[in-house]
Parts: structure tokens; sequence; C-alpha cells
């Protein structure tokens, strides 16, 4: 700070910030101190997620390839656009294709919002494949961090189940015979499914079984698609949320990122 | 920022040198702070990758259109009729194993097994730092199992499988009416028995004795190793049905692609593995 300050003159910043409203919404200032940069951290709803210090390995891109955070990102950008997506679409078998070619050929920006979703949907999966492979190289599952473990693959299981839920979405022929391939499957489910072993000894029929369950009837049609736009948009998401505020606490809990003892 | 630093915090301006890069480089590394600030370090990076990401998304997003065929049409089944791609790996083992054991089965295992590897895995060397001499068995199983087994079977339906979900090189042409003899037959009789009780008999005794006969004559062999001691009974028996049914999906692959071995065991309306 130059000496002769009590001559210089009043800034425009300091017109901005250094006021009663200004300082009301920003406690602290943004000067480069120790203590601000604490308060950057603690007193941000959102960065307060992080430790205000951390150990020194954990900032680096070769031990957490960021993967975890950007997983979160892009599953961030598919509720964005996905709920711009949600105001065109109706899942139902008359005008859900029809919705999706108006999003591509005549809504603003429809084309890259759907664009933009269904590629930050694949990103999510290959980068959540990426955050456990470096969890597992790094060895960081093992004590304290088992159960948080436990709750990333979960919330594996939950990515897969979204981008499958939102396959179906487009009613396209990509759409019902992918999804016609994926939930056969359930036909042969032990106990539950009618073509399962011990399925039909139990009662289960085409009509009446687990994979009857998921399509709402015994072929991929417009109730299926009812179905999982529910499963895709509503029941998923807030389970993987839940999940997603558990295990970003548990971090933090469990000691931070995971580094040498 | 070292510049405008007031002489308030100036005991503090130690510390904002010593984190900056260059004076970093001339301190050797048991002299830097053990923690530093999040902000702005780690912020920093976390900005910078999700900028760098945001931005391939966008110009991806801008270059690349969402795929869309015609409308859904449940009379007219394309064929191949390929599930979304992350899931390819389970069509995959379709050709190998009943559905139920294929898209069933063994997608639970999968899960179940990945949240019982910190339980098992009771090795504390490694916490927190990559190395592979400290940890040779589990990373080997883990890289056979993510990279080789489901990046590899996804990428071969992904790029090898076409119609009739026969093998194609991605150069080929998908023809629609090729049509591949199907000479597979079951291990007993390639072996050359011929009656169904003696080939249910042989197939129970080789499924059964790698399931269980393996697994177990090794823990008779190494009972009183202290790594066994350690482990216990029950983590040895999870550790090993675990392992043995992950390789036996690579056993029962390979019997298929170069002998052309349907089954090892059939029990008929009951079981076929």
């Amino acid at each position: 700070m130059p000496p002769d300050t009590e001559k210089r003159r009043t800034s425009l910043g300091e017109i901005v910030t250094n006021n009663y409203v200004w300082r009301s919404i920003f406690r602290h200032g943004y000067a480069d101190t120790p203590r601000n940069r604490v308060l950057q951290v603690s007193a941000n709803v959102w960065l307060h997620l992080h430790p205000s210090k951390m150990r020194r390995h954990g900032i680096r891109y070769r031990h957490t390839w960021c993967a975890g955070g950007l997983t979160f990102l892009l599953y961030l950008c598919t509720v964005v656009t996905g709920v711009v997506l949600m105001f065109y679409y109706r899942p139902t078998g008359e005008y859900a294709y029809w919705d999706i070619k108006y999003l591509d050929f005549d809504v603003p920006f429809g084309m890259i919002m759907r664009n933009m979703h269904r590629w930050s949907a694949h990103g999510m999966v290959i980068f959540i494949w990426l955050h456990m492979f470096r969890v597992f190289m790094t060895g960081s599952y093992k004590p304290p961090r088992e159960f948080n473990w436990v709750v990333g693959v979960n919330l594996l299981t939950l990515t897969l189940l979204l981008s499958f839920t939102g396959y179906l979405l487009p009613w396209d022929q990509l759409a019902i015979w992918a999804v016609t391939v994926g939930t056969n499957m359930a036909r042969a489910t032990p106990l539950l499914g009618n073509e399962g072993p011990f399925g039909p000894q139990l009662g289960m029929t085409p009509r009446y079984d687990a994979r009857a369950l998921l399509t709402a009837g015994t072929v991929v049609g417009a109730p299926t698609l009812l179905r999982f736009y529910v499963l895709h948009c509503i029941f998923i998401p807030i389970i993987a949320s839940i999940l997603m505020i558990l295990h970003f606490w548990r971090i933090r809990k469990d000691g931070g990122i995971s580094g040498p003892l | 920022m070292a510049e405008n630093i007031t002489p308030a915090v100036i005991q503090d301006q130690e510390e904002v040198k010593v984190t900056s890069g260059r004076a970093r480089a001339a301190l050797p590394a048991a002299d830097l702070p053990d923690k530093v600030h999040t902000w702005p370090y780690l912020v920093r990076a976390e900005f910078i990758s999700g900028c760098v990401l945001l931005l391939v998304l966008l110009v991806w997003s801008i270059t690349v259109d969402a795929p869309m065929e015609d409308p859904a049409n449940p009379t007219k089944t394309p064929n191949p009729s390929k599930a979304p791609w992350y899931f390819l790996g389970l069509q995959e083992m379709l050709v190998y194993f009943d559905p139920w054991i294929a898209g069933v089965l063994l997608p639970t295992l999968i899960i179940v097994g990945l949240m019982v590897i910190p339980y098992i895995d009771i090795n504390p060397k490694g916490n927190g730092y990559y190395t592979w001499s400290e940890r040779k068995f589990a990373i080997g199983v883990f890289l056979t199992g993510f990279l080789g087994m489901w990046v590899g079977m996804i990428t071969i339906g992904v790029f090898f499988r076409g119609p009739g979900w026969n093998l194609f090189m991605p150069w080929d042409y998908w023809d629609p009416h090729l049509v591949r003899p199907l000479t597979n037959i079951d291990l007993p009789y390639y072996l050359g028995i011929r009656s169904e009780m003696g080939a249910m008999l042989l197939g129970a005794i080789l499924v059964l004795g790698w399931l269980v006969g393996v697994p177990g004559a090794i823990y008779q062999w190494k009972k009183d190793h202290p790594l066994m001691k350690q482990l216990g009974l029950v983590r040895y028996g999870i550790v090993a049905t675990l392992f043995m049914i992950m390789s036996g999906v690579l056993v029962k692959m390979a019997l298929r692609l170069t002998l052309n071995i349907k089954y090892i065991l059939v029990i008929p309306n009951i079981l076929n593995i």
C-alpha cells in the first residue's frame, strides 16, 4: 500500500464494496491475507464442502485426476440441461418422438441442450469409472474410508440406471430396442422372472414378474416410457442426490482426501 | 500477490511465499509446510479443470449431434439390437452364459463384489498413494476385471459385434445374411463322455472343483500361513469365491472362443454353466 493513503482518491470498487449493504452480503474482504483465504472457504456455502486447509498432495491433478469433482460437475450439467428439456418434452407414445424432433429443429438452442444433456451423461459414466479407478489405485477405500467406497459403488449403479432410463426417452428405434435388450434380462431373474430359475413355479408370468414391473407391461411401450420418465427425472435423481450429500460429507468426516499416513 | 501485502500480515508473508511456485522449487520437500490453503490452491485447480471440461463438452455438443433414428417401432427389430454402450459388457456375457447368469447373477456379483472390496482387502499398505509393489494381488485382480474384462468386453460389443451378434472387424461389411455354423458342444461331450449321467457328473465335478475344491485345497495347504490366519476362514472364502467366479468367466470365454464349448455343466431345466 502506498504511504500517502489519506490522499488517495476512492476508487469505484471501494464505493461499491465499502458500504453497509455490500458488507451485509460479503462478510470479509478480498485482500490476499491468510485470514481471508480461510474465510473464502469457510464462509462460502458452496466452498465450505472443502476444508479451509488441506494436505499438499491433495491439490495435485496427478493424485486425484479431479475425476470425482468433474463427475459431479457433469451431473450438474445434466440437471440444468435436463430441466430445460423437460419444458418441451411429453413422455407419451404419441408425442415423445416428435417433441424431440421439435427440440432439435425448432426450439432455439434445443439441439445443443439435448446434445449437452446426452454427452454430459455419457461423460458422467466415463468420469465415474475414472474416479473409481483412481480411488482404487490410491487405495483410498482403505480404513477409515470403507463405507464411503460402498456409497460410491451405489452412486455408480444409480448413474448407470439414470443413463439407462434416459436412453428410452427419445422414443426412437435406438431407444426402444436398447431398452428391450436391457429389460429382457429381467425376465430371467431367479424367483422373480417368468423365465428365471424357479420363476414359473412361484407363479411368475410375462404379465406379472420383475420385467413387467420395470416395463409396466409385457413389451416396451408407452407405459414403459412414462415409468422410465418418472424414474429418470424424479426418483433416481433424488436418491442419487441424497447419496451424493452423504458421499461428500463422508469425505470430510473420514479425514479429507486420502494421502500417505 | 506478494507486492500488495499490508504490514499487518507481514508475519504471514513467509508462508505465502513458500507456497508459491518459484520459491517451492528452491526448497527441499521436507521443509515445505504439510498443509496449504484450499483457496486458492485447490479451488484454482478445480476451476481450471471444470472450465476445460465444460469447454470440451460445449465444442463436442456443437459439433456432434445426439443420435436420433426412426420413430420407435415394436414390429421392426434392428439387427443387431445393442444395449447402451455401458451395458455391452453384460450383453457380451450373454454369449457365454444363460440370461439369468449373464444378466442377473453376474451384475449382482460385480456390484456386491465391488462393495465388499474394502472389507476383504486387509492389506494396510498403499493407503492413499500409488503403489504397485505393495499391493500386487489387489491391483492385478482389479486391472484384470475392470480394464481387461469390463472395458474389454464393452470394446468388443461396440466395435466387433454385428448382425446376428457375429464377430466382425470394424472395417468388415455387416452382412445381415451371414450364417456362422453353430458347432458348439458341451465340454464333457468334447472329452468323449456320451452318457447324460456321466456328463452331468463330470460337469458337476469340474464346476464344484473350481468353485469349492481349488479354494478349499489352497486353504488346507496354506492354513498356517500368517496371511491366511489374518484373513480368517470367512474372509478367505469370500475372496476365493469372487476370485474363482471372475477367473471362471474368463476360462469359460476362452473355452468358447477357442474350442466352441457351449456348457461345462448341464442339469436339464435347472442349471447350465
